[in-house]
């Protein structure tokens, strides 16, 4: 299948235009072995189907990470297996020519058969700028259409373009007609005649300099990472850079923009243009000190309120429908493992899974709006001053504050942050954030072990100003693992703040629709399958073996309840905790039990028992689940939503030994600090496994939030032990 | 006179770099903060914080730190 690439600056409009050509024939696919996305769909192409591939939006070619090198890997066609686009779609926002020409040219000096499209023709229409098109076909020296994809004018005629290039034996290509200056030639000429065929051209030797000039500049991580069928190529710029031509990075930079400039000056009369936009006085509100801050408060709560609040009722809804569903499960299929395992186990997981679903639509129904009315880049600029002092990019704050609601849907959000370390470090730091899975841990723990209702200067209850040190310490910890982060393994400079702030425009509902759909979309089909998996994986765990043991003597105690002289509901009552004294006998057998008490040890410093244990391992599918699993340890019969008769029972636990109360306040705040810190929830581990495309960061993100937490636990049970509380 | 000494709603060109991270200088030049380029103040955040320009027709918003780094000559406009 003939293949089509498109490429351009970011926000010119290349995802817009890739959905008129191919309409709903699209699904985004991995670049293998990094974490940038691409965009890949089919049309008609002269009455055969067409591969159109939508390449990640950058401002340079060069590269300085594997996820930068990606857009000239596929356009030189350098993976096994895979061959130069048969035609290349530069984008080019009209209303900006001169910095998109500067990544045209790059572009173009690659030397594959292109078509320039200059697109937001209306909006260069409406702020006056006059492009000579014809001009700059010449100057390019590749056909050049006018466009406005998102009206869909002059769409037909960039197809008849395209098809014609297609068809064309020896479609034009670029050819340079201008030098750059003598160092830069000098090298250029050197590394490609050290480029293996067909690989000769002029921009994949022009790209190897610019990159390795970067690379080296980069003082913190000097490593150069263009493909190993460059690397000799590689070397040889390397020494010539360090040979004396130290300014060729910056040399090559200059020469072409001022070729682009040299291009622009002869195609664009821009004498009409009115320098104040409409933007301009957006911003004088959007940006202001006072006013824009509120906004920015304002806007950021609402997002937040989506994610946290508004997406409630659907996740109420899908969890209902799951009960439901599990009812209907028991009741058609025959009591016994199967039913259990279709019911509990699959029903279950599947609901485990899209219970996220109303929380990532919603996230990114108001990213994809804030992005593009322009809004995201404004917000990146406002937050980056509290950002950059703890070593991040102001693009990190969206994903740290919907981490507030759920890791799941902001570690999937982290991917508007272009550096690769820095969305590594967002990524890792985010489930340490206190997420709303958590509260209601920290409600059963509070309400149970500490006078919750008591006041505090008459103004504050002590649940609230627990509550409220929680959620602090949560921050702190927060921004100090990402001190760390950036100073130790993902150690890199502050990430440079170059943001460009885009027109204001209006967003697109298709958009919206779009970025929603392809989130759920990726979210179900790659993460889905790991939690279901672990879902299952934790329900046999609880349920195997399922007999209740012989010794509990169920028949016989049952037996005693029905010959004694209680009558009524009474009976029922105590033929219901007769049940649950079955079942927390049964889990205590169970595989997870027997886990939990073959673990015991390593918890017992912290101040826990087995039955903590248990509980711990159950949360693990959600942390919510803690409450629900240690109700099944304690023998608790099912209170539904109301925890009052478990936190009875957790007060009343003495430990077998000692006769002492097992719960005391001091190992209630162990058992905070433990689930503050925590990665207690597989669907995280299923999240960074997804953005982060490897195994090695979820599991280090485990072992060191574990460690973190199981240290500050011991701190603080055997510090109070210690200073004598108890 | 750099980037940072102008005041907010004036222009001028871009004449050179003054020192900088060698791999921030690369990436504000490719955004086209190269010699000649017109750069005007378009807003600067209170308190030290990032500052909005105008490059040769489109915004950007840079750190107060990198445009001290930028050396500029008033334009003649
Ligand atoms: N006025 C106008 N706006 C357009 C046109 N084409 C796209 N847009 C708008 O420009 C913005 C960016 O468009 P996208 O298609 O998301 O741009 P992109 O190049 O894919 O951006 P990245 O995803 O960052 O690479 C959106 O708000 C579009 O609605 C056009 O022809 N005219």
């Amino acid at each position: 299948m003939k293949q089509i690439a498109l490429t351009g600056n970011p926000n010119t409009g290349k995802t817009t235009l890739f959905n008129r050509l191919t309409g709903l024939n699209q699904k985004v696919a991995n670049y293998p072995g990094v974490t940038v996305e691409l965009r890949k769909g089919t049309t008609l192409f002269l009455d055969t189907e067409t591969q159109i591939v939508d390449l990640p939006g950058t401002y340079s070619l060069v590269a300085r990470s594997r996820d930068e090198a990606v857009t000239t890997e596929f356009l030189a066609g350098l993976n096994p297996g895979q061959q130069s686009p048969d035609v290349v779609v530069v984008v080019i926002d009209a209303t900006n020519l001169l910095r998109n020409l500067y990544f045209s040219l790059s572009v173009l000096e690659l030397k594959l058969p292109s078509v320039v499209v200059l697109n937001m023709m209306d909006e260069a229409e409406a702020s006056g700028l006059k492009i000579d098109i014809a001009g700059l076909e010449r100057h390019l020296q590749v056909p050049v259409v006018g466009i406005s994809a998102r009206n869909g004018t002059g769409i037909d005629k960039l197809r008849q373009t395209i098809e014609k290039t297609l068809a064309s034996a020896e479609p034009q290509v670029f050819s340079r007609s201008w030098s750059y200056s003598q160092p830069v030639e000098k090298l250029t000429q050197q590394i490609r005649d050290q480029l293996p065929y067909p690989l000769g051209s002029d921009g994949v030797a022009l790209w190897v300099l610019g990159s390795t000039a970067a690379s080296l500049a980069n003082q913190e991580a000097p490593e150069i990472v263009v493909h190993p069928q460059l690397a000799h190529a590689a070397t040889i710029a390397k020494s010539g850079i360090l040979d004396g031509a130290t300014g060729v990075g910056e040399q090559l930079i200059e020469d072409r923009y001022q070729e682009a400039r040299h291009i622009v000056d002869r195609v664009l009369d821009s004498s009409a243009t009115d320098e104040t936009h409409i933007s301009d006085r957006i911003d004088a509100i959007l940006l202001h000190p006072v006013g824009g801050l509120l906004i920015f408060v304002l806007t950021m709560g609402a997002l937040f309120q989506g994610v946290f609040a508004w997406a409630e009722p659907f996740m109420t809804f899908i969890e209902e429908t799951i009960t439901v569903l599990q009812t209907v499960v028991h009741s058609i299929i025959p009591p016994g493992a199967l039913a259990d395992l279709l019911a509990d186990g699959i029903v279950a997981g599947v609901g485990n899974v899209l219970v996220f679903l109303p929380q990532i639509a919603f996230l990114f129904a108001f990213i994809s709006v804030l992005e593009d009315t322009g809004y995201l880049a404004r917000a990146a600029f406002i937050s980056d001053q509290i950002m950059a002092r703890i070593g991040l990019h102001g693009r990190a704050f969206v994903p740290l504050l919907s981490g507030f609601a759920c890791a799941v849907p902001a570690i999937m959000s982290a991917r508007a942050i272009e550096s690769p370390r820095d969305r590594l470090v967002t990524i890792l730091v985010t489930p340490l954030i206190s997420c709303s899975a958590r509260l209601p841990i920290y409600t059963l723990i509070i309400s149970s072990l500490f006078a919750s209702e008591e006041n505090v200067l008459g103004l504050f209850s002590v649940a609230g100003l627990m509550m409220l040190g929680l959620y602090l310490s949560s921050i702190a910890v927060t921004i100090l693992a990402a001190w760390i982060l950036k100073r130790t393994i993902l150690r890199g400079p502050t990430p440079p703040l170059v943001i460009e702030l885009p027109p204001y425009r209006m967003p697109s509902l298709v958009n919206l629709v779009q970025q929603v759909i392809e989130r759920c979309k990726i979210f179900v089909s790659e993460a889905g399958t790991v939690i279901l998996a672990c879902s299952v994986m934790l329900w046999a765990l609880l349920y195997f073996p399922s007999e209740i043991p012989q010794e509990f003597q169920l028949e016989e105690k049952q037996a005693v309840v029905l010959s004694n002289t209680l009558e009524g509901p009474e009976r029922e009552d105590a033929l219901i905790s007769l049940q649950a004294e079955a079942k927390a006998t049964q889990l205590r057998n169970s595989y997870a039990g027997r886990l939990g008490q073959a673990i015991e040890p390593i918890f017992v410093p912290l101040g826990y028992d087995w039955k903590i244990v248990v509980g711990i391992i159950g949360s693990f599918a959600a942390r919510e689940v803690f409450v629900s699993t240690l109700s099944l340890v304690y023998g608790v019969q099912d209170g539904g939503d109301d925890p009052s008769p478990l936190r009875k029972r957790l007060r009343q636990q003495v430990h077998p030994k000692t006769g002492q109360p097992v719960f005391t306040p001091l190992v209630g705040l162990s058992l905070l600090a433990f689930f503050l810190l925590a990665l207690q929830c597989m669907s995280t581990v299923a999240a960074i496994r997804r953005e982060t495309q490897s195994w090695n960061w979820p599991l280090f993100a485990l072992v060191y939030s574990g460690v973190l937490a199981w240290g500050t636990a011991l701190l603080i049970y055997q510090g109070g032990q210690w200073l004598g509380f108890t | 006179m750099t980037v940072y000494d102008l005041e907010a709603g004036h222009s001028a060109r871009l004449k050179s770099f003054l020192g900088g991270d060698p791999s921030t200088r690369l990436r504000l030049m490719e955004m086209g903060l190269v010699r000649g380029a017109k750069v005007q103040v378009r807003k600067r955040a209170p308190f030290g914080g990032p500052i909005e320009l105008r490059v040769d027709g489109y915004i950007l918003s840079i750190r107060t730190a990198d445009a001290k780094t930028m050396a500029v000559e008033l334009a003649a406009t």
